[in-house]
């Protein structure tokens, strides 16, 4: 049951990253490219899914657990230090670089093409490296 | 035009939000994709079935839209491999070390009002933008 629930909001989050245009890292570059010829439709994207995970997680964390588990996993770490920041820079520099993060990368895997796959074995390297500094 | 194109965007992001609250609502976790997809690795967090299932269920929608809806998934503009290799690694180990992406610090974190997600969220697009600026209008690299 976890295992298929899983597996089903993750086709619902690749629907939404797809339905969104978040899929097509030419429309994210020019996202990003606001001292150019900027395209602001990914800022609604960011939008509509705060709004509604703000509101859906208020609902939900009335509850006292979920429904396929004991409690939540919420993350516990407050501190805001040069590791957090190190690493949000090198992300978004990885991001602007070819319009890709992760969720849409794996989802634009599937079309199997040469760039998407050496994007995402670069990534996996990445995690495996970054454990390693761990 | 103009229309659809904001309203597919909405209706988008609404659609993340609702894989944002089903997973706290069934699983009790947040929703983070770097990472559901590192936990494939290191199995640290929980059971890496259930990274692998959620990765599955990502590649099979865009495999079905791929197959069906043309233009759906593209390419990056870059196509220069090493390019490609580089910005993979620097998400990878980025994500890695900032614990989190656009989806878990930039949708679920702020969702929480999580002052350190606020912080990352800030780092990684003014990181992604100042990146945009130099590769696009100062080097004129000129993807775009």
């Amino acid at each position: 049951m976890k295992i298929l629930s899983y597996f089903f909001i993750g086709i619902v989050f690749g629907v939404g990253l797809i339905l969104s245009g978040m899929t097509l890292p030419l429309k994210v570059l020019g996202f990003l490219d606001i001292f150019g010829n900027w395209d602001p439709t990914l800022a609604f994207v960011m939008g509509a899914a705060v709004t509604t995970t703000t509101i859906g997680y208020q609902l939900i964390l009335r509850r006292s657990s979920p429904v396929l588990e004991n409690s939540f996993f919420l993350p516990t770490e407050r501190v805001i230090d040069t590791k957090l920041l190190l690493g949000a820079c090198m992300f978004g520099m990885g991001w602007g670089l070819v319009g890709f993060c992760p969720g849409p990368v794996l989802t634009a895997v599937s079309s199997l093409t040469t760039g998407t796959i050496a994007f995402v074995c670069a990534m996996f390297a990445g995690f495996w490296v970054a454990g390693l500094a761990k | 035009m103009y229309i659809l194109q904001y309203s597919n965007a909405i209706l988008g992001g609404a659609t993340i939000g609702l894989a944002a609250s089903l997973l706290l609502l069934l699983n009790g976790r947040v929703l983070g994709i770097s990472g559901i997809a590192a936990n494939i690795i290191s199995g640290q967090s929980y059971s890496r079935k259930y990274s692998i299932s959620f990765v599955c269920g990502l590649f099979l929608a865009g495999w079905t839209a791929f197959t069906l809806i043309p233009g759906a998934l593209a390419d990056s503009p870059v196509t220069d491999l090493k390019i490609l290799a580089l910005a993979g690694l620097l998400v990878g180990v980025g994500t890695r070390l900032g614990n989190g992406c656009t989806s878990g610090h930039g949708v679920c974190g702020l969702s929480r009002f999580s002052k350190r997600s606020l912080f990352a969220t800030i780092t990684f697009m003014a990181s992604a933008i100042a990146t945009v600026y130099l590769t696009q209008h100062i080097w004129e690299l000129g993807q775009l």
